[in-house]
């Protein structure tokens, strides 16, 4: 099957293999052309599965004329790159840690979410929580966000699959703007040095946000045991790209055929330094050592503080070592 | 389907490029999409196509090559082919495994014509 666009299409017939029903004609017309040919579509001898990845699909250079080249060497993702540095640094200069969460859809983020407000309320009520909720439409999340007192706002990508750097961008102004308006009428502005912590969801959707910085501090990647544990090895990029893996919905294991040891050493395999941590929102177990993660990525200025501190004793070490080598 | 996202952003470079270098059709476009890349090269090419039409891409021959993947292997401490995120060691077995290359998503260069 093309991928693309969906049709059975058998292009130079390298899917025909194995007597699997791929061999139709491709006569219908899609408006693009499929000169590429599909001569790169692995097929799994053993259940015909297809694996659109492995071949060498090369497209030769078209000959020179006396047209001329054009040296580009750009990054295609540069653009967002540099709008999500600039988003690192107003977020550093703002005090606030941004984490980009992401996972499938359905695996209890904005639950996870709502319950971890809740909580650090109670157990660090000094620090600041606002929320960037991306969904392809309905401020739903967003509703559910502010219904716990944190300022959210809602970013709708419509037909998009991720959020972007400069939708980030501009939804953190709005978060900005409007959070401050609301201090103003009561009087009682926030100094940001108590640190903050920005929480970004991210589209429901285990392949295409892997791509996208945000300009976040850490991606976390949300799975709930619902979901399969291999599911590491299916999407490896996500997993690749964070540095957290909460394994969600512990609560359900009793009920469910899943082997967490595995879910984890298949994350590993694909991140071997990946931290995992294991909770469910529902029954409030593993919390603790979720808001310890947090808590410690939200106070930078005291590993800051204890760096300064360390180098400050390695420097007067250092004196010390030059000092008897003079003598 | 964020190849449609990378195709736009491919679209904004070229068309930078266009009005920098003053050129205003594209005959060849040379990508690289690293196969550990995190891209569906088929799908970015349909989605090239598909934006094409009217702008300075349009009828130019798109070739995207894909470098291999590479990662360092700590334990034996030298660079190793990767074709896969999640694969071992093709000499260790191991997973300790750093991508060091095939990451690459980038445009190489443009072959122009001036009217």
């Amino acid at each position: 099957m093309c991928v693309v666009c969906g049709c059975a299409d058998s292009g130079d017939g390298a899917v025909k293999a194995e007597g699997h029903a791929h061999g139709h004609e491709h006569g219908h017309e899609h408006g693009h052309e499929h000169e590429h040919g599909h001569g790169h579509v692995h097929v799994d001898p053993r259940h015909g599965d297809l694996h659109f990845g492995a071949g060498a699909a090369r497209v030769s250079v078209p000959g020179m004329s006396q047209a001329r080249t054009v040296k580009l060497e750009a990054d295609i993702l540069g653009e967002n790159r540099r709008i999500a540095q600039s988003n690192r640094r107003h977020f550093e200069s703002h005090g606030v840690t941004a984490l980009n969460l992401l996972s499938s859809p359905g695996s209890g983020k904005t639950t996870l979410l709502c319950a971890t407000i809740e909580a650090l309320k109670a157990r660090a009520p000094q620090v600041e929580t606002r929320v960037i909720e991306g969904d392809q439409q309905t401020s739903f999340d967003a509703d559910r966000i502010r219904a716990t007192g944190a300022p959210a706002i809602q970013v709708n990508t419509g037909k998009g699959c991720h959020l972007d750097a400069p939708m980030v961008a501009e939804a953190f102004a709005q978060l900005h703007h409007h959070h401050h308006e609301h201090d103003h009428h009561h009087h009682h502005g926030h100094d940001e040095a108590a640190g903050s912590l920005l929480f970004i969801e991210n589209v429901g959707n285990l392949v295409c946000p892997a791509l996208w910085d945000l300009g976040e501090a850490a991606k976390v990647v949300v799975l709930s045991v619902t979901e399969g544990e291999d599911k590491p090895l299916k999407y490896p990029d996500m997993f690749a790209a964070s540095e957290l893996m909460v394994l969600n919905k512990i609560d359900l294991l009793p009920h469910l055929r899943f082997d967490v040891d595995r879910c984890i050493a298949a994350a590993r395999q694909v991140n071997p330094a990946l931290e995992v941590i294991q909770l469910s929102a529902t029954t409030g177990e593993g919390m603790d050592a979720w808001l310890s993660w947090l808590l410690q990525r939200a106070a930078p200025d005291d590993a800051q503080a204890a760096l300064r501190a360390r180098v400050a004793a390695l420097e007067a070490e250092l004196a010390e070592a030059r000092a008897s080598l003079k003598g | 389907m964020h190849e449609a996202s990378l195709a736009g952003g491919i679209l904004k470079l070229v068309e930078d490029a266009a009005r920098r270098e003053g050129f205003r059709r594209v005959t060849g476009l040379r990508l690289e999409a690293g196969r550990l890349a995190g891209v569906e090269v088929r799908a970015l090419r349909f989605a090239l196509e598909a934006i094409a039409p009217g702008t300075v891409l349009q009828g130019a021959d798109i070739a995207i090559e894909e470098p291999d993947g590479q990662a360092w292997c700590l334990p034996c401490a030298a660079t190793v082919p990767l074709a896969r995120r999640g694969d071992p060691c093709p000499q260790c077995a191991g997973h300790q495994l750093q991508p060091t290359g095939g990451t690459e998503l980038r445009v190489v260069d443009l072959l122009v014509e001036d009217e």
